[in-house]
């Protein structure tokens, strides 16, 4: 039996350490891992409480991180709980793996420092890692501060292990600016987090051997299209299943998360969406621009950012005019991806709105407050010459002269 | 039954299957003999992994799979990971009581190709066996990627022609000596490695015994001719087997915690490597007079290395 680890009512965590928190909680089996700035403290920790028997589980270094997840899938697949944290090269080095994980349907939960990706190599959050994964079939969900990560650690073996998602699933927060800052965190109580994530309850079990399985079979055309198929249509239909969870989530903790979340959009004509530490940065400087220009600005936030949340957006977007998308990864030679979601989004609203996208903060550049502001401020010029005034596609807080591509046919 | 208790051929025909004869293999491949080998040699619950290669292509396409076991697939290099990762849960699970059947015994297993061992996935080998983690790994070398059409690995022989170590009339094919994964792996402290042959079944079907019984890491290389890419008739596997292990091509030979070497095989009647090489078609070129000194090198490199594992056995270290 482990020991117990005390927890109080509140505590001053940082990101990394509240996620560890998760695991510890979550009573994670196996944590296949390798270490890499800025997720290394959430597997450290793990393997510190399995040191010191806080846990039953095991910590299982290995040589890579390709290996890690190769490791949670085998390790997943013998029919128990896994977790493991990555960052940026780390991420990229997994990324073969990722997929796998996700077509064989093992509920591994991978906690994602966001950081920049080489070249140049820089340690400091951006979102390229977690762009890097959209396509890789794993549920991706953001966290913005440190409470949050671990409410949504909680949360994703509940939403992964569901018999009706039987999917991966990735909660991010951004390096250094969540990871590495200390906050309050209000922590469920051992009991209670223990009845909230329940105990797994494995789907084709290796170590069942009353029903062998084979797992990593080979489809090709015959077969390969409709295992796609039929994952995707997994990802698709897990929405229910995220909401419903974080509904009983909010009943136990008094915290409430939904797949978009929306601050002063009510009334909004223009905004600025966005995920991560950026979006506590945007509602501060809304607030200060409806008081001090009266432009109508909300924020809207992308918590769930695969499966994407399409219809929320387009809801939570009706009767805004002018619209900022912002863009925390180098686009390589296209608009932002979360642009191109958000404006697919809006391609089926009646009112179609202006939609412009800003690439901002890589390699952890910041995001201040007047940045947001002269952005919100561009959208209301928008709204009021009734046509984009600037570049679709702009930088955001870049050394020299301004970058901007894309030019709309009215403007 | 086990395959323990053997007697001949025939009663090991008859052994239960848990490999099942239904896949793609060639004719005359020898990987499913060594296959059937492993896996009827114990009567525990065993769970299998493999390095993408012509064993997993063969086996489990779906909707079909020739495992009556638990069994996975991830990638190319990854094998001794996921199943030694399967092993570390086993023991959790086991620790906590959450496995169906607490008390069955089970052996964790992985397989790969000389690729996949000796090139792309040596660093997951190297580490999982640094780890020490209580799995067997067995390598079925058949000295090229046969799987994706004969290209040479770094398991290919000096000599030898392949798609990417072309024989012609400026080469005479691979130009580099064949990697000792044996010692590398022996290298590691693992508790038990050896080179077996499926010629020698009941050596085989021992040396398998002893890995899956002993606690650690095991290592295992295994010659499998390819009568695909070493080219000769499908119907002549053992015969090849034979003439490998006769002409010490591929000795036979255990090695106990890293120095403790035995040779489990010594020939009657050793053969030459000519023999050895004029029987496949990989090595044609060889028999033309300007290649006439690579078969020299080769005979010279089998017998210094025949002299190295005796002394090494005498020796003790």
């Amino acid at each position: 039996m482990a020991v117990e680890f005390e927890v109080n009512e509140r505590e001053v965590w940082d990101g990394n350490y509240a996620a560890s928190q998760a695991l510890r909680q979550a009573d994670v089996d196996v944590v296949v891992a390798y270490p890499i700035t800025p997720s290394t403290p959430i597997v450290e920790n793990y393997g510190s409480y399995v040191g010191n028997g806080y846990i039953d589980g095991e910590f299982i270094m290995v040589e890579s991180e390709h290996a890690a997840m190769s490791g949670c899938i085998g390790a997943s697949a013998a029919g128990g709980r896994v977790a493991t944290a990555t960052s940026s090269q780390g991420f990229a080095l997994m990324v073969e793996v990722l997929y796998q994980a996700s077509g064989m349907r093992l509920p591994i939960v991978l906690n994602v420092v966001n950081r920049a990706l080489a070249a140049p190599l820089n340690v400091r959050g951006d979102h390229a890692d977690m762009y890097l994964g959209r396509d890789s079939g794993w549920i991706q969900m953001g966290a913005f501060n440190a409470q949050e990560a671990y409410d949504l650690a909680l949360c994703a073996f509940r939403i992964a292990e569901n018999h009706s998602v039987r999917l991966p699933v990735m909660v991010h927060q951004d390096g250094f600016i969540t990871s590495h800052t200390a906050q309050n965190v209000y922590p469920l109580s051992n009991e209670a987090a223990a009845k909230f994530v329940g105990v797994i309850d494995p789907v084709d079990d290796m170590l069942d051997f009353s029903r062998p399985v084979t797992y990593g079979a080979q489809t090709e055309e015959d077969w390969h299209f409709e295992h796609k198929a039929k994952q995707h249509k997994a990802i698709m239909d897990s929405k229910p299943v995220i909401d419903a969870i974080f509904a009983e989530f909010k009943e136990i903790s008094g915290r409430e998360y939904k797949r978009v979340e929306t601050y002063d959009m009510e009334d909004a004509d223009v905004c600025i969406i966005g995920l991560g530490t950026t979006v506590e940065t945007a509602r501060v400087a809304a607030k200060e621009l409806r008081k001090e220009k009266g432009i109508k600005a909300g924020v809207l936030a992308i918590r769930c950012f695969r499966p994407f949340p399409y219809e929320e957006v387009r809801e939570a977007l009706e009767g805004v005019k002018s619209i900022a998308v912002t863009d925390r990864s180098s686009p390589g030679g296209a608009m932002g991806a979360f642009y191109n979601e958000v404006a697919g989004a809006m391609a089926t609203s009646k009112a179609r709105p202006m939609v412009t996208n800003y690439i901002y903060g890589l390699g952890g550049r910041d995001l201040s407050i007047e940045n947001v502001k002269t952005i919100l401020t561009e959208q209301q010029a928008n709204v009021d010459a009734g046509y984009i005034t600037t570049d679709l596609q702009q930088f955001t807080n870049l050394r020299g002269p301004h970058l901007g591509f894309f030019k709309t046919a009215r403007s | 039954m086990a395959i323990t208790s053997v007697k001949n051929l025939k009663e090991f025909s008859t052994t239960n299957d848990r490999f099942e004869g239904a896949h793609t293999l060639c004719p005359g491949c020898a990987h499913s003999m060594i296959v059937r080998e492993l896996m009827n040699c114990t009567d525990d619950n065993l769970v299998v992994s493999a390095n993408t290669g012509c064993l997993e292509v063969s086996t489990a396409v779906y909707p079909f799979t020739s495992w009556d076991t638990s069994w996975i697939h991830i990638g190319f290099e990854n094998a001794a990971t996921s199943v030694s990762a399967a092993q570390v849960m086993h023991k959790v699970r086991k620790k906590k009581g959450t496995l169906k059947d607490n008390d069955a015994p089970v052996k964790f297993v992985a397989f790969g190709g000389d690729g996949s061992t000796f090139d792309i996935g040596f660093q997951w080998l190297s580490g999982a066996f640094e780890r020490q983690h209580d799995f067997t790994y067995i390598c079925l070398d058949n000295e090229n990627y046969a799987n994706t059409g004969g290209q040479r690995s770094s398991a290919t022989p000096i000599g030898a022609t392949t798609s990417t170590s072309v024989a012609g009339t400026h080469s005479y094919g691979k130009k580099e000596k064949k990697k000792d994964i044996v010692a590398i792996m022996a290298a590691h402290g693992a508790p038990y490695v050896a080179q077996l042959a499926p010629n020698k079944w009941k050596l085989m079907a021992k040396g398998f015994q002893t890995a899956l019984e002993t606690e650690g890491p095991c290592f295992i290389n295994t010659v499998s001719p390819c009568c695909t890419e070493w080219k000769f008739e499908p119907k002549d596997t053992m015969g090849i087997t034979d003439l490998a292990t006769d002409s010490l091509m591929f000795p036979l030979y255990e090695i106990h915690n890293g120095h403790e070497l035995n040779i489990l095989y010594r020939p009657k009647n050793i053969i030459s490597a000519e023999e050895y090489l004029g029987a496949q078609g990989r090595y044609k070129h060889l028999f033309k007079p300007e290649y006439r000194h690579v078969i020299d090198k080769i005979q010279k490199d089998i017998d210094d290395n025949w002299a190295m594992l005796q002394r090494r056995e005498e020796a003790r270290i």
